[in-house]
């Protein structure tokens, strides 16, 4: 009886093709082929959408539009079906070693062409000068640091990071609260308070510059409900947008108007989530509601509070469109984003605007850390 | 033996109040909560009542006197569907719309499509690198997109250009796609990615396995349980970001900005809307009536299909 000794192939001595080169050549095939299958559905797409569009270049929007969905995404599913086809006739341990990188290769590669590669590049470009060519070293950070408005635009940024969240959460909570109380009420009126959710910043940049609308007094009726309100009251009317500093606050009120829903909805849901038993048992204790609240249901509730907080300040960092359409960045209420588009466009200085990029970028890096962070933990305990 | 007090907690279960529970709330402080909760939502639509109004408005009414007095004097408010008609014909208005469509919904399907490939890919299929690849996108979520203007502006605008180690020869692939439909659709699809994966493969990978492990074991590949068996089951989490995305593309204002600009034939509703704002501020009965045209579409989808909008809030809202 021969003893049936498991042999590490590796080290099988076969002469010259050993199996530990095969495997090595092996791995290299699989590679070029995962690459080639993942490039393919972005290019095929890439080259699919032009080609329609060239070719149908004289029609209306409207049916190229449609032609340009179809060939989107059947297309792209076509295009998927044919690679994955082609990944079935190659000899099945090959295959199966491609076929995931087919799949979500192509994702891959268009994150690398317009998420990553973009990072680098935008790091690199902000050591450069307005045209993004020659190298001027920090010239573009001292700017940053240095600069009237980007200093005032920091200011305000780090403001409207503070106020806007903050508001935010205590409307929404408070009113999550409230609302809870209700029975039939409930989901109409929390209905009208996330409604603003749908608006464009600009649409609601338009709604309230006409909320803070201005007349000289004298020159005839306010239209605006706000100095209606004011002069309702025997005060002069007051042009909101043009109180310095204050006007970063009435911009500020726009945000809270758009984004308190979206608390809202989170933290009712977190309310709800609250353990009963608890209640009562605080109840029992003697304690009064807000005693409840402050002590049960807050503390139980601390992690949607700072989920929502964290997403609400990566989101308030990037305001660009309420400045851009109310004030302009005019009379002192830059901030960062609307500063960056600035220099894109109107200083055309894309080494400046880089620079503050790569600023944004650091910004919400540790934001980036907690979150990989958290997903690793999560993903452990799977 | 005989029967115990029936137990206090179960009717007020009965009473299905959640959260709140178990307190006594007599009827009149419900009302007041009642009275508060109907205040605080009447001032909060008090901003959007007035835009409305006030693009049904004619001109010179505009001007005359604040939209509230409606509530005084109905009759001679002024009432018009004027300020439409001219938005949305000599203002472009109806151009820009039909563009907003055109850039919104290639920009919706297209990383839908892409994501729920990977998506399976990530949840269902074993390889190398997917854990540190699915890093990547967890990372990417709250990268802001403005990181990545500048270096895909300069992109389209020449094309990519690569050097050739080790000689003098450069190639350069001439692209214009500033500017263009394709160019937009391309840029959402990147911006978007990273978002639709995290939120399809959260999804996907928590479908109940012996599906897809009996669906295996009856001699099924990849290929078909993913477009008869994933697919369809996951239209939840689908129909959640395909709403999210697409209230995000047409409510845009900067990537439109940046990658399709100003021109009257290609620009969306918010270009418009913003470019009105600049060149006409005090035509209040132009601006309202815009507004609103931008509003309009919005609001309808996301009130018909709330539900699933908050899902895809809910699942980790994060947009870069």
């Amino acid at each position: 009886m021969s003893d049936m000794q498991v042999q590490d192939p590796d080290l099988d001595e076969v002469g010259e093709g050993s199996l530990q080169d095969k495997r090595e050549g092996n791995a290299f095939l699989v590679g070029l082929l995962s690459i080639a299958a993942a490039i393919a559905v972005p290019l095929l797409l890439f080259l699919g959408l032009k080609f329609t569009l060239d070719v149908f270049s004289g029609l209306p929007d409207l049916v190229t539009a449609v032609i340009a969905i179809l060939v989107g995404v059947v297309g792209i599913f076509f295009v998927y079906t044919a690679v994955d086809r082609g990944i079935d006739r190659l000899p099945p341990r090959f295959g199966e070693r491609i076929r995931p990188y087919a799949w979500c290769g192509p994702a891959v590669v268009l994150l690398t062409l317009f998420l990553i590669y973009p990072a680098f590049n935008v790091i690199q470009l902000s050591f450069t000068d307005a045209f993004g060519e020659s190298y001027v070293g920090w010239d573009n950070y001292v700017y940053v640091f240095t600069d009237e408005a980007m200093l005032r635009s920091l200011r305000n940024t780090l403001l409207w990071v503070i106020v806007v969240p903050v508001a935010a959460v205590a409307i929404g909570l408070g009113f999550a609260v409230l609302a809870d109380k209700l029975k039939r009420l409930e989901s109409f009126s929390k209905s009208l308070i996330f409604l603003p959710m749908a608006i464009s910043f600009v649409g609601a940049s338009i709604v309230w510059r006409f909320v803070y609308s201005f007349r000289i007094e004298g020159s005839g009726e306010q239209i605006g409900i706000l100095n209606g309100i004011w002069t309702a009251f025997g005060n002069s009317p007051v042009a909101w947008l043009d109180q310095v500093p204050w006007n970063n606050f009435f911009l500020m009120v726009i945000m809270i108007w758009l984004q308190t829903g979206f608390a809202m909805v989170i933290l009712s849901a977190a309310i709800k989530g609250v353990p009963e038993d608890i209640l009562e048992a605080a109840r029992i204790d003697g304690a009064n509601e807000i005693q409840v609240f402050w002590r049960v249901v807050v503390p139980n509730i601390m992690s949607s509070i700072v989920v929502v907080l964290t997403t609400m300040i990566i989101g308030v960092l990037k305001i660009f469109d309420i400045v851009w359409v109310m004030t302009g960045g005019q009379r002192g209420t830059e901030v960062i984003a609307e500063r960056m588009i600035r220099n894109m466009f109107t200083f055309r200085h894309f080494g400046r605007g880089a620079a503050i990029a790569v600023f944004m970028f650091v910004a919400v890096i540790p934001v980036m850390y907690i979150n990989v962070r958290r997903f690793r933990e999560e993903e452990s305990m799977r | 033996m005989s029967a115990t007090q029936a137990p206090v907690t179960d009717t007020k279960k009965e009473k299905g109040l959640k959260g709140s529970g178990g307190n006594v709330t007599s009827s009149g402080s419900t009302n007041v909560v009642r009275v508060i909760v109907l205040g605080i939502v009447l001032v909060w639509l008090v901003p959007a009542v007035g835009l409305l109004l006030t693009s049904l408005r004619e001109r010179g009414q505009i001007e005359a006197n604040g939209w509230w007095t409606v509530f005084a004097n109905p009759i001679d408010f002024g009432w018009t569907l004027e300020n439409y008609s001219q938005v949305l014909t000599s203002g472009g208005f109806d151009t820009a719309f039909v563009n907003t469509l055109v850039v919104s919904v290639p920009a919706t399907v297209m990383p839908i499509t892409i994501a729920a490939f990977a998506a399976y890919a990530f949840s269902w299929m074993e390889f190398k690198g997917r854990y540190t690849l699915f890093v990547l996108v967890v990372a990417l979520l709250v990268v802001p997109l403005h990181v990545a203007l500048i270096p895909i502006l300069r992109l389209y605008a020449g094309g990519p250009t690569f050097g050739i180690p080790f000689t003098d020869l450069v190639i350069n692939i001439p692209l214009q796609l500033n500017g263009t439909f394709l160019g937009i659709w391309l840029a959402h699809t990147g911006f978007g990615l990273p978002l639709a994966i995290y939120l399809l493969r959260n999804y996907i990978g928590s479908l109940p396995s012996e599906l897809i492990e009996s669906a295996r074991i009856d001699g099924a590949d990849h290929y078909s349980i993913f477009t008869r068996l994933i697919v369809p089951l996951s239209v939840p989490a689908l129909a959640s970001f395909a709403i999210f995305q697409f209230l995000w593309v047409f409510n845009d204002y900067l990537v439109a900005f940046v990658f399709l600009g100003n021109s009257v034939e290609n620009r969306v509703l918010t270009i418009a809307l913003a470019a009105l704002n600049g060149s006409q501020g005090q035509a209040w009965h132009l601006l309202t009536a815009g507004a609103f045209v931008s509003m309009i579409l919005p609001m309808v989808v996301f009130f018909s299909l709330q539900r699933y909008f908050v899902r895809g809030m809910t699942a980790g809202a994060v947009k870069g």
